[in-house]
C-alpha cells in the first residue's frame, strides 16, 4: 500500500464506521430495537473491514518512483577526502 | 496503516470505541422516557395469623396483585425485576420491609399482569408487633437495561391493616 493509499484507507475506515454508527443508532432508536442497532453496526464493521484492511489495488495507484540504480554510478557518493582524517604532521624542513 | 495487521488493529480499536459510545448514548436515551406505571393490590384474605412458639408474629395472606408496568420498557430494557414489600413502623425500627412476592418481567408484553397468590415469602415480624398494625404495601421495581444505568422506583399503597387478634 502506498502513502496515499494509507491515508485513503484510514479516512475511509473512520468515515465509514462513524456513518454506520449514526445509521445504526438512529434506526435502532426509531424501530425501538437494540438488536437492530447491533446488527446494522456489525454489518458496517464487517463491510469496513473488507474494504479497508486488505491491500486492494486501488490503494496502490500512486507508487513511489525510485531513481534508477544506474544513477548511482552517474552521481557517486562523495568520498571523504583522505587528508581530512589524518593528523597533520609537523612539517620538517 | 502500512500493514494488514496495523490496519486491522486500528479498525478494531476504533470500532469498539464507537460501540462503547453508542451504548452510552443508548443508556442516556432512557432519560427521555417518563414512565407512568400503575399498581393495585387487594388483600383478599388473611389465611392465618399467629404467634410462633419463640415469639415472632407470622401472617399468611392471599393477595390479588395487578400492575401495568409497560411504560417502564424502552428499547434499552432487558427486563424488570418487581417485588411487593410490606412496610411498617415498630417502636424499635422506623422502617421494616418484608418482601412478600417478587417476579421478573422479561418483556413489554408481560408487563401488564394480574396475579392471585398467597404470599410467596413468609411475612414474619422480628417480634410481636403485627396485631392491629397498619402497613403499606409497596411495589418496588428495578429496570435492568441492556447497557448502562439501572433505574429503580416504587409505588406506595398505604392504608392496610392487620387484624387485632390471632386467628
Amino acid at each position: 500500500m502506498d502513502w496515499q493509499g494509507q491515508k485513503l484507507a484510514e479516512q475511509l475506515m473512520q468515515i465509514m464506521l462513524l456513518s454506520f454508527a449514526v445509521i445504526a443508532f438512529a434506526s435502532g432508536y426509531i424501530m425501538a430495537s437494540f438488536q437492530m442497532m447491533i446488527l446494522i453496526y456489525a454489518a458496517g464493521v464487517v463491510l469496513t473491514t473488507l474494504l479497508t484492511v486488505p491491500n486492494w489495488p486501488f490503494f496502490n495507484r500512486h507508487p513511489l518512483t525510485w531513481l534508477d540504480p544506474s544513477e548511482v554510478e552517474k552521481h557517486p557518493k562523495p568520498q571523504p577526502s583522505a587528508n581530512v582524517t589524518q593528523k597533520k604532521k609537523p612539517v620538517k624542513k | 496503516m502500512h500493514s494488514f495487521g496495523y490496519r486491522a488493529n486500528a479498525l478494531l480499536t476504533f470500532a469498539v470505541t464507537i460501540l462503547a459510545f453508542m451504548c452510552a448514548m443508548a443508556s442516556l436515551s432512557d432519560n427521555f422516557n417518563s414512565p407512568t406505571p400503575s399498581a393495585q393490590v387487594q388483600v383478599l384474605n388473611i389465611n392465618w395469623f399467629q404467634k410462633q412458639p419463640h415469639g415472632n408474629d407470622e401472617v399468611s395472606m392471599t393477595l390479588n396483585i395487578s400492575a401495568d408496568l409497560q411504560s417502564l420498557f424502552t428499547w434499552n430494557t432487558k427486563q424488570v425485576f418487581v417485588f411487593l414489600a410490606a412496610e411498617y413502623e415498630t417502636p424499635k425500627h422506623s422502617l421494616n420491609q418484608i418482601s412478600l412476592w417478587d417476579g421478573i418481567i422479561p418483556s413489554k408484553e408481560h408487563a401488564k399482569f394480574w396475579i392471585h397468590t398467597s404470599n410467596k415469602y413468609r411475612f414474619i415480624d422480628q417480634g410481636s408487633n403485627l396485631r392491629g398494625k397498619e402497613y403499606n404495601l409497596t411495589m418496588h421495581w428495578h429496570v435492568m437495561p441492556k447497557t448502562g444505568k439501572m433505574f429503580a422506583d416504587k409505588i406506595v399503597m398505604p392504608g392496610y391493616r392487620l387484624p387485632q387478634e390471632y386467628r
